[in-house]
């Protein structure tokens, strides 16, 4: 089966799998989990942050890097990876302002890293980024715009999703419950919602990241995390309780 | 020709450049931007060749900009003279190497302090508290070396700008337009009528 088919990446499988490809989808599986979802006007990123050691500067892990002023990146996977890729990400948007005066638009930029990622599996002596990606942020039209690329170098856009440990769950969670033409207060939740299926210990294991039209991002605080938890886990005793009574007779 | 000043103050930087274009004898434009914007605090002027100047300009502000997004914090207004500066070196010993005379005009957010870089052409670098490029320098620095002070306040210092100007258009036997003027201090770069 993979046997002999596995080592060198430009070695298609009889069965037309590129194995390296798909191991890297592996590494991706066992990356903490990200989650992105699209509102009217607003874009949200969330990310399970790995319970931090005691001796080590939270501050220094970050998952959600900006690649320009108005274009944020989350990851899942290989973080080293991530760190090359995303920094020639931002060289290619700044190489991009200098060449035709304008920033880039969110599908240029994802379409440069899903390119940077495919060339990588399509190499001699090279091994696939082993790192999908979330891409958000707003163009001029002030249309909010969600990307996902994975090792493979497909990239598509998104209404939401979710990437990472156990993404299919989330996945699954978003398609449930996402509605069209949500409000910011809304998307927040949904994102944090689908994270807490995830991420058993609470607010502090979620980061989240909020773009509006202003294309200014905004990082909430941890308190304000925790306030929409509380409200999510409010709404999860009121449904409990309604579904008992019922049960009991 | 082209006319460059830059005068510290107690908290600022005022700069100014004549924004006239020229190609040989003629005049091509009136209002040629002659700054860029490396970083919210740090303002660059540059004059000479007038293709070097905008494409040497522009790949310091990319660069800049990279910094920034990379490490999430605006380079110091000394950091990115030296940056511009080692360009400049690293060009002069090239082939062609680039023909632009700068003044860096910053605000160190960390240390409260204004602060004034002169480079030219061949990779000077000089921290003046006031400075000029051009035949205007020839006029205006005795003024500066006359008039200023390190603690002039902005009202002052537009006025000593002034005087400058008004000498250039005394004793130059080209016509001068309109300088434009921008200061930078802790809150910005923002543009000032002389």
């Amino acid at each position: 089966m993979a046997g002999s088919y596995d080592r060198a990446l430009t070695v298609f499988s009889p069965d037309g799998h590129l194995f390296q490809v798909d191991y890297a989808l592996e590494a991706v599986r066992k990356g903490s989990c990200a989650v992105g979802v699209r509102g009217t006007d607003v874009v949200v990123l969330g990310v399970e942050k790995k319970s931090v050691l005691k001796l080590q500067d939270e501050r220094t892990v970050k998952k959600i890097c900006m690649l320009d002023d108005h274009v944020c990146l989350a990851f899942a996977g290989l973080s080293a990876d991530a760190r090359v890729l995303i920094n020639k990400a931002r060289i290619e948007c700044q190489s991009h302002r200098l060449t035709v005066e304008d920033s880039v638009s969110i599908e240029y930029i994802t379409r440069y890293i899903a390119g940077v990622q495919q060339k990588y599996t399509q190499s001699g002596g090279v091994r696939p980024f082993g790192i999908s990606t979330l891409i958000m942020g707003f163009d001029s039209d002030k249309v909010p715009k969600l990307y996902q690329t994975d090792p493979s170098g497909v990239y598509s856009a998104w209404k939401a999703n979710s990437i990472g440990r156990s993404s299919k769950t989330v996945r699954e969670f978003l398609e449930k419950n996402y509605k069209e033409d949500m409000s910011k207060a809304e998307s927040i939740k949904l994102a944090i919602r689908s994270l807490l299926e995830v991420v058993q210990t609470g607010a502090k294991n979620i980061e989240i990241a909020i773009m509006g039209t202003d294309s200014i991002v905004q990082r909430l605080e941890l308190a304000e995390i925790e306030a929409v938890v509380a409200e999510i886990e409010a709404e999860n005793e009121k449904e409990k309780e309604k579904s008992k009574p019922s049960s009991s007779q | 020709m082209e006319t460059l000043f830059g005068i510290t103050g107690k908290d600022f930087v005022i700069t100014a450049y004549d924004s006239k274009a020229v190609a040989s004898i003629t005049l091509m434009k009136i209002g040629e931007n002659k700054s860029r914007e490396l970083n919210p605090h740090t303002l660059m002027l540059f004059s000479g060749e007038p293709g070097d100047g905008v494409h040497f300009s522009e790949y310091i502000e990319r660069n800049i900009k990279l910094y920034g997004i990379r490490n999430g914090i605006e380079l110091s207004p000394r950091a990115v003279a030296s940056f511009a500066r080692r360009e400049l070196a690293d060009s002069l010993r090239s082939r062609k190497p680039y023909s632009v005379n700068l003044l860096i005009a910053g605000f160190d957010v960390k240390t409260n302090k204004p602060s004034l870089y002169w480079l030219d052409h061949l990779a000077s670098l000089a921290d003046v508290p006031f400075a000029a490029h051009g035949y205007g320098a020839y006029y205006c620095l005795s003024l500066l070396d006359r008039y200023h002070r390190e603690d002039i306040t902005e009202e002052e210092g537009i006025k000593l700008l002034q005087k400058c100007v008004g000498e250039l258009r005394n004793r130059m036997i080209l016509n001068m337009p309109d300088f434009v003027a921008k200061v930078v201090n802790k809150d910005g770069i923002r543009i000032v009528q002389l």
